[in-house]
């Protein structure tokens, strides 16, 4: 038992002299479940959040939207990848992990829940939504699990052009017609309280923040991140000329930060249960993608095996 | 129910010293893990960027070019399949590295010459 106690302050010790932690080595059954639960979700969000970008890839108004957005989706589609091998080093499997996502055990980012419903929802995604992942994986870059710090650090370098093409999108709606400009603001309107809701539930709310932060995975709470996002945004949306949907939001001079109103939480976790306006659909989109995929995983198994044969046979002839 | 580690670890991991749960899994249908590696331009070594599942050694570089190239990050891909990678052991690392320790001599700063000696 001493031994072990031992083990568990060796390895506090480590993450309080910022020494990362890797595969091999001993870590609480706690953090690594911790890690697993977070890295997955994260993964699956990445994966997920490409269905309601997929649905404009289509419908972009010209060809370099088009191939600008392609590339954002693809880029999420890799961000999967590098998460969900990160995860691995953990000891779960890609199946399992696969399996928890198909049977709703597992949860992703309830912004991929809600519907995108014009050319301009893109462009909010691109600044609100990978706005607050950026912060959220900045801070990440920083985590004290190896595997995963170098997962975000990929990751982040690819995210500002995600941020910035969002941003550009709405700029250029933001400087049309009247009709465009009015596009421009609903989207903001239907992406603002979402895209707060990202940052999850108030500190005092939170459960696994406390320990998160101990072991350094986590390194800003919820409500920080939250504040910086919204600190970020008051100004960029001055640059389009557009507002954002809060009332109570205002400068706080004496505290030098914004001050805004009030997430409505019955909302957030109405979603979060698997009630929002697209849980079904995009569940169902990802289920579908899978089972229809499964002859080539099969086939692409069959023609590795012969392959292997084919070598064998060839070496003792 | 059968037990196994389907990632290994940068190569394998005593059950007894991992730390925590492993997770039990009946089937294995996933593809075979690769370990990949990037030299990113002529005249660098390959560095470990992270893994992938791939059927067999041409999907694995086909994929590893998708997942860690669209940038130009490389102009050379190694694909390891991971069980072929074998590693130390962290919890022997002290005195794995031990004989290095005590030889300050190996270093150039232990030679003190005097000064008209240059930069040598
Ligand atoms: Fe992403
Ligand atoms: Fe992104």
């Amino acid at each position: 038992m001493s031994v072990l106690i031992n083990q568990e302050e060796l390895f506090q010790d480590r993450v309080d002299n910022e020494i990362k932690i890797e595969p091999r080595d001993w870590m609480p059954d706690a953090y690594r479940k911790t890690l697993v639960r977070q890295i997955s979700q994260h993964a699956h969000s990445e994966i997920v959040g490409m269905l309601p970008e997929g649905n404009w890839i289509s419908r972009a108004p010209s060809l370099k939207r088009k191939a600008i957005l392609l590339a954002k989706v693809q880029d999420e589609a890799g961000h999967g990848l590098y998460l969900y091998s990160a995860a691995e080093t953990l000891g779960t499997s890609r199946e399992q992990m696969i399996n928890d996502l198909h049977s709703g055990k597992a949860k992703y980012s309830s912004i991929f829940n809600y519907p995108t419903l014009t050319w301009a929802d893109i462009g909010a995604i691109g600044w609100l939504v990978d706005g607050a992942a950026i912060l959220n994986q900045v801070m990440l870059c920083r985590t004290s699990y190896g595997p995963y710090a170098r997962a975000m650090v990929r990751i982040c370098k690819e995210e500002s052009f995600h941020q910035r093409q969002g941003f550009d999108i709405l700029l250029t709606l933001s400087r049309g017609t009247p009709a465009q400009k009015e596009m421009c603001q609903d989207a903001i309107n239907r992406w603002w309280w979402p895209s707060m809701m990202m940052f999850g539930p108030r500190d005092s709310e939170s459960t696994n923040s406390d320990q998160s932060m101990k072991w350094k995975i986590k390194r800003k709470s919820n409500d920080e991140l939250r504040q910086n996002f919204v600190d970020m945004c008051a100004e960029q949306v001055k640059v389009l000329g557009m507002t954002l949907p809060d009332a109570d939001l205002k400068w706080n001079e004496a505290e030098g930060k914004y001050d805004f109103g009030e997430i409505d939480w019955d909302e957030f976790w109405n979603v979060v249960k698997g009630n929002g306006p697209c849980n079904k659909q995009r569940l169902d989109a990802r289920r579908k993608a899978w089972e229809e995929g499964e002859w080539v995983r099969e086939a692409a198994s069959a023609f590795a095996k012969k392959q292997q044969q084919k070598q064998k046979q060839d070496k003792a002839a | 129910m059968s037990f196994q580690i389907r990632k290994f670890y940068y190569g394998d991991i005593p059950e007894d010293k991992a730390g925590g749960a492993i997770v039990s899994k009946q089937t294995a249908n996933d593809w075979p893990l690769w370990e990949i590696f990037i030299r990113s331009k002529q005249g660098l070594d390959h560095k470990h960027v992270g893994s992938l599942h791939a059927a067999d050694a041409q999907m694995a570089i086909e994929n590893a070019r998708d997942v860690y190239t669209r940038r130009m990050e490389g102009v050379s891909i190694w694909a390891v399949e991971s069980k072929h990678i074998h590693a130390s052991n962290p919890d022997e690392a002290t005195s794995l590295y031990e004989p290095a320790n005590d030889k300050i001599y190996r270093y150039p700063t232990f030679y003190d010459l005097p000064d008209e000696v240059g930069h040598m």
